[in-house]
């Protein structure tokens, strides 16, 4: 019974693909830094992962972050780290990156871009989404 | 069908507490399940049991606790957000060296891992935030 309660709590061995949708400037608000934590607790769950930046959140992923002058920490590098979590699939809306004046080279970590059309099949596909 | 609530902003300040209320209790009058009520960055601030707002206002956490009660909702506050915010059980309290708690009744402490399983379990895991 103990054991039966384990697995559930680990999902039984579902694997359902969940994509944290992240919308918003790393800094001004903590939706960022709290979505980024929810990332790597759930890493442990070994689903099926893909993170999705669009609008301002593609700032998220912006190189030359200093935050020293705001007294917060910069944890943009946490994001290169993903990777070691086999969080592997980033995607970034090339619209987003354009409004903003920035391009794939920008980012701090490789990514897929993609349109917003692609975005969307992308979302259509997902079991989970969390929004941030 | 078996639902999954993350709420994600903090009572009167956003209608999204409101609206995943509203959400769950319809949800629940219609015979479906709920799996978990997860509150996370400011939705945390819906379980303080130190609210006092006008009393021609609705009261949103006493609103939660009832509900949990008549139902058995799971209704689970992120530690890592509560505490940065000052959500506090008694042992966390304790853990913390503080000298109150204020965690209202019906709600509990615990980790995100409990947002990962509810995703999992439920059929549709539905966000109220901003």
């Amino acid at each position: 019974m103990a054991e039966e309660d384990m697995m559930d709590e680990e999902g039984g061995g579902v694997i359902k693909k969940f994509m944290y949708v992240n919308r918003k400037a790393p800094y001004g608000t903590v939706y960022a830094l709290e979505s980024l934590e929810v990332v790597l607790i759930g890493a442990a769950f070994d689903q099926d992962v893909s993170l999705a930046f669009i609008d301002d959140g593609v700032y998220q992923l912006a190189k030359g972050q200093e935050t020293t002058r705001i007294g917060m920490k910069n944890f943009s590098p946490t994001y290169r780290a993903l990777e070691m979590y086999d969080v592997e699939k980033l995607y970034v809306e090339q619209e987003s990156l354009d409004a903003r004046g920035l391009s794939a080279d920008d980012l701090v970590v490789t990514v897929q871009v993609v349109s917003s059309a692609e975005m969307r099949e992308l979302m259509d596909q997902q079991d989970v989404l969390l929004n941030f | 069908m078996k639902f999954g609530i993350l709420v994600n902003e903090g009572p009167y300040q956003h209608q999204a507490s409101d609206s995943a209320y509203q959400f769950t209790k319809a949800a629940l009058e219609k015979g479906h399940e709920i799996f978990r009520v997860f509150f996370y960055h400011d939705g945390v601030n819906n379980a303080t049991c130190l609210g006092a707002p006008p009393q021609d206002d609705r009261n949103i956490t006493d609103r939660w606790s009832k509900l949990a009660k008549e139902h058995n909702l799971d209704l689970v506050v992120c530690v890592a957000a509560a505490l940065r915010r000052g959500i506090l059980d008694a042992n966390e309290a304790k853990r913390n060296g503080k000298d109150a708690s204020n965690l209202a009744d019906g709600f509990r402490i615990s980790g995100l891992g409990q947002l990962i399983e509810a995703g999992i379990q439920a059929d549709r895991t539905v966000v109220f935030g901003d």
